[in-house]
């Protein structure tokens, strides 16, 4: 694409006059600059912060009245037994939530695939509508409805289930450290299916309809005209979609297992962002540092390698 | 063109429409259940006997915790970091996508790039943090709007929407001496219409649903906005139901439908919903209907 642009470039050089403008490549920077200045405040100036990682830092008394530990945080990680369980276990958290996440990121695809074979328009806007609603709620919001659903005493699936029989006392679904990863992953695909769809959606509709045209002249089934005609034309996205969640395979973000998580599913529903958030709650603000600064490494690590992927694959790249 | 149906394809229907059908219930059901439970009479709903319908229909939980002090103002400031926040960044994601499909653009690589990172890296919530205090961005109105200004995301599907226009439209402007900025306005903006539609709705959804930054940035109540207030009450509803209920005129209330923890908890929980129930629908029409004609152009 960058050729065409460059063709543009020339001719609207050519346009204005010359010398009395400054030039178009520097007139675009100037115009991008200030975005480029909040950009830098809001994401590149907190890396400043990485020095509380090096002392003994408490909430409330200044950095230079704080003792200077080194890599004293750092070792804790790997020398303390009890530090170090404690990481694996957040890790192993982690990479199984993103694992399935990524395992079952052709969900969406397949939804979109067969939405689109609803053919009644009024069923298929309804279908469309109610799914991506969830989608808009916050977490906070699922997890009052997963409460509603699913607590103890008076919960509709446990009042359910007795009233059937299947179990003479209510089951704590939500207080449990059973299936805490499969419970997750479902809950986050109830909240995202329907408008993952729709990216997927709009790129079917992207499809030139002259190929499903020509197809039924051809006299092609339906299964043949997705997999030659659909699922090609949806693959880019796919393809990007997943070299994403593959760089962010260690920011899970913290909401749903914030909301979720309670002392009964702790040891599993951990991850990252929220180990960090935890450890940074108790106030041990050196260590929370310690810990979003090797997240965000592993991050730069895991990014490069999803771009050398893309370059492989795709001959383009991601970033 | 008609095809004949064959029996494959009513057994292909039939399934297709079915599971649709069941997931759109699953998707839609919680919601139902729990608005019935909130105008069904409390005691009932105490002891879980409202399944699929309402029993001793009454208002009174609504305006019960309608009554609770702060609720409106924290309406107001959701409502304010949704509609400005998502106007600035949708303003700017549309400015800087269209930037960046200049490749004659001085440092262009480098700004761009730097963009993308920061979709994989943070610097963590303890440097975030002292980055907001040392910028005066604690129990401030501004906290909710600067940092989302940049939306790295969309400013990736701004620029790839863009790159997938013909590049002759713009090209046959800039012969007739048309600037950047004319460009933007009168011809990119126009045509980029379906996603600016999209990167709306992620954004005032992230904004509407936040609320971390305010558990961290504002001591002050008068920040507090509404998702913010709801996870304090859902952590908190067995002392926000005794404030409730201390504050009713006892003679008055209905032994029946007395406040407890679950009423309050679903109300208030209802109460942050509905304006989503209620408004999405007129908006996904257009959001949809956006991206089809994009698609139809395209």
């Amino acid at each position: 694409m960058s050729v065409p642009a460059t063709h543009l470039a020339k001719h609207g050089s050519a346009a204005s006059k010359p010398g009395r403008r400054l030039p178009n490549k520097y007139k675009l920077f100037l115009m991008a600059l200030p975005f480029f200045i909040i950009t830098f405040i809001f994401y590149y100036l907190p890396i400043y912060g990485w020095i509380y990682a090096f002392f003994d830092y408490i909430p409330g008394i200044p950095l230079d009245k704080t003792p200077f530990v080194g890599f004293k945080w750092f070792r804790t990680i790997a020398e303390n037994p009890t530090q170090t369980q404690e990481v694996l276990r957040v890790m192993k958290n982690t990479v199984a939530m993103s694992g399935l996440g990524i395992v079952t990121s052709f969900l969406p695809v397949i939804f979109a695939i067969l939405m689109t074979e609803i053919k009644t328009g009024w069923y298929r806007r309804i279908v469309q509508t109610l799914t991506t609603i969830p989608n808009f709620i916050s977490w906070i919001l699922v997890y009052s409805i997963a409460f509603t659903l699913f607590s103890v005493d008076n919960g509709l699936v446990n009042t359910l289930l007795i009233k059937f029989g299947f179990i003479d006392e209510g089951i704590n679904f939500l207080a449990n450290n059973n299936n805490v990863w499969l419970a997750m992953i479902a809950w986050y695909w109830w909240k995202s299916l329907g408008w993952g769809a729709i990216l997927y959606l709009a790129a079917i509709t992207g499809i030139d309809q002259e190929l499903y045209e020509a197809a039924d002249v051809d006299g092609a089934s339906r299964f043949r005209k997705i997999w030659h005609i659909t699922v090609p034309g949806i693959m880019p996205t796919f393809f990007v979609l997943l070299l994403l969640s593959i760089g962010n395979f260690v920011n899970n973000g913290m909401e749903q297992y914030f909301a979720f998580q309670n002392a009964m599913n702790k040891d599993t529903i951990e991850v990252l962002d929220l180990y960090v958030y935890n450890i940074a709650f108790s106030n041990n603000f050196a260590f929370a540092t310690v810990v979003s600064m090797l997240k965000s490494i592993i991050s730069v690590f895991l990014l490069f390698l999803a771009n050398g992927m893309s370059k492989w694959i795709r001959k383009e790249s991601i970033i | 063109m008609k095809r004949k149906r064959s029996a494959g394809d009513v057994l292909f229907h039939t399934l297709n429409y079915s599971f649709f059908g069941l997931f759109t219930i699953t998707c839609i059901f919680p919601f139902y259940y729990l608005f019935i439970n909130t105008i069904s009479s409390n005691d009932l709903s105490t002891m879980g006997y409202i399944t699929f319908y309402p029993r001793g229909i009454h208002f009174d939980n609504y305006v019960s915790v309608l009554k609770i002090k702060g609720l409106g103002h924290a309406a107001g400031v959701s409502l304010y970091r949704t509609v400005v926040g998502t106007l600035l960044t949708v303003g700017a994601s549309a400015f800087l996508g269209y930037l960046f499909t200049k490749s004659e653009m001085w440092g262009r690589q480098f700004m761009y790039r730097s963009l993308v990172v920061t979709l994989y890296f943070s610097a963590g919530l303890i440097p975030w943090y002292s980055t907001m205090h040392l910028l005066g961005l604690t129990n401030n109105y501004l906290a909710y709007i600067l940092p989302t200004i940049i939306a790295p995301f969309n400013i990736i599907l701004v620029k790839t929407f863009i790159e997938a226009v013909p590049p002759s439209l713009e090209e046959s402007a800039a012969l007739d001496g048309a600037g950047y900025m004319r460009i933007f306005r009168s011809i990119i903006f126009p045509l980029i219409t379906p996603i600016l539609a999209t990167i709306t709705i992620f954004s005032a959804v992230s904004q509407w649903n936040s609320f971390i930054d305010t558990a961290w940035l504002m001591t002050d109540k008068k920040y507090y906005t509404l998702q913010y207030l709801l996870w304090r009450y859902l952590n908190e509803s067995s002392s926000l139901a005794a404030l409730i209920k201390s504050a009713q005129n006892l003679g008055a209330v209905n032994m029946q439908n007395m406040q407890t923890p679950t009423s309050v908890r679903m109300t208030v929980t209802m109460i942050v919903v509905l304006p989503i129930l209620l408004v999405y629908p007129f908006f996904q029409r257009y959001f949809v209907k956006g991206i089809m004609i994009g698609a139809v152009k395209g």
